[in-house]
């Protein structure tokens, strides 16, 4: 879990904080109400566990209780592996 | 005011005091403020350019308003008809410039295309294809889904990864942008302004193409909900076609509503939620007018902000590190 987290973070970090200024990124921060992601993040960030773990992300289960934080998207990666 | 859900009434419009309004800002735009000596539309046959055209000449008189209509590969056959209606009702001069073999040789159908096939590898020629939204409405996140149509009818749909999403997008951006570079070709050989034609749904909530419509020099129904336009449309006595076309992108192979594409909800129920979020009304208000669950309307709400903060993007103009020129 704390690996995974660790990654996540890296990834936003790098793609979409990019080293600009602002307020650090608590795991349990959503990333909707922080304006990390928009849509179109989303969707990038969904490519980007696709691709790294392995998973498939359903439809309906691209939701906020799944993706909108670190917390929430380690823990639902973690649940997908099995 | 409030909402009512028997008889809506918060979009009412006295349309011709507002059509004698936005004709003397119109004039006044022109003469003191562009320096130029007449205005471009392009008319696309659907209600918004309509009106435009209509404001334009009303305005300053059919011989200062020039038409062009643009259709290419993917335009529905009615959009060319009502809009060459439109042009000989309103007595302008007009041109009809195919922009196909330009948007080819772009490479738009070729890179759409191509995305298309990586998800659906059977895609060719003579299917046809749109996306549309998924997701939000639902309390999800928003996401898109492409469509294709096999020639005998077949539909197939799947979610669109993101990178064919965007490769699709971009690549049908070309046909906006292109028919704004024509506008202003046709804008500076005549010394004319471009009307830029997006109603209050479409300016606000950034349904435009940067650098593409919503590229102009005024745009004189971008204070207006789209219900108001349809009223407008009636008001300055438009051709009845136009007054009854439902409201489409004309940018995809298979119909496609602008709801499908890029709005929560159809555009009558979509003014009315933009309306009431502007009054400050709850979600719970909102719901009992238009007759969808509380928590839907508040996912409308914050669609709606959400869509805010994605358009600064397409209004804003190249950011500066500080202030340049006179202030």
């Amino acid at each position: 879990m704390e690996r995974i987290k660790a990654d996540l973070r890296s990834y936003i970090e790098a793609n979409f904080i990019m080293g600009a200024g602002g307020p650090v990124l608590a795991d349990g921060d959503s990333f909707l109400e922080h304006h990390v992601l928009d849509s179109t993040g989303f969707l990038e960030l969904i490519a980007h566990l696709e691709e790294t773990y392995a998973i498939r992300v359903g439809d309906d289960e691209m939701v906020p209780e799944n993706l909108d934080s670190l917390d929430s998207v380690a823990a639902y990666v973690l649940r997908k592996r099995g | 005011m409030t909402l009512s859900a028997n008889e809506p009434r918060e979009l009412d419009l006295d349309c011709q005091a507002e059509a004698e309004r936005i004709g003397r800002w119109m004039v006044d735009t022109l003469a003191r403020r562009l320096h130029r000596r007449g205005f471009v539309v392009a008319i696309s046959g659907g209600i918004d350019s309509s009106v435009c055209a209509a404001l334009s000449v009303r305005a300053v008189g059919a011989g200062k308003v020039f038409g062009l209509l643009m259709p290419e590969r993917d335009s529905s056959g009615f959009s060319t008809e009502r809009g060459l209606a439109l042009a000989q009702h309103l007595g302008i001069t007009h041109e009809v410039f195919d922009i196909a073999p330009t948007l080819d040789a772009l490479g738009c159908y070729r890179q759409r295309d191509e995305a298309i096939q990586r998800v659906f590898p059977a895609f060719a020629d003579d299917w046809k294809s749109k996306i549309v939204i998924a997701g939000g409405l639902a309390g999800g996140i928003n996401f898109f889904k492409l469509v294709v149509a096999e020639p005998g009818g077949d539909l197939h749909e799947a979610r669109l990864p993101v990178r064919d999403y965007l490769q699709i997008v971009a690549a049908t951006n070309f046909k906006q942008r292109v028919r704004k570079t024509l506008d202003y070709f046709h804008a500076d050989r005549l010394n004319y302004a471009v009307v830029g034609t997006p109603n209050r749904l479409e300016y606000d909530q950034g349904f435009f193409v940067k650098v593409g419509d919503g590229a102009a020099d005024l745009k004189p129904i971008a204070h207006l909900y789209k219900t108001q336009v349809y009223a407008m449309a009636r008001a300055l006595g438009l051709p009845e076609a136009i007054c009854r076309a439902e409201p489409t992108t004309d940018t995809y192979t298979l119909a496609q509503g602008q709801d499908e594409f890029y709005f929560a909800l159809p555009y009558a129920q979509m003014d009315r939620a933009l309306w009431a979020r502007d009054q400050g009304m709850g979600a719970a208000e909102l719901a009992l007018a238009i007759g969808i669950s509380a928590a839907q309307a508040q996912r409308v709400f914050d669609d709606i902000e959400a869509k805010r903060r994605a358009a600064r993007y397409l209004h804003a103009s190249a950011e500066t590190i500080e202030p340049v020129g006179p202030q």
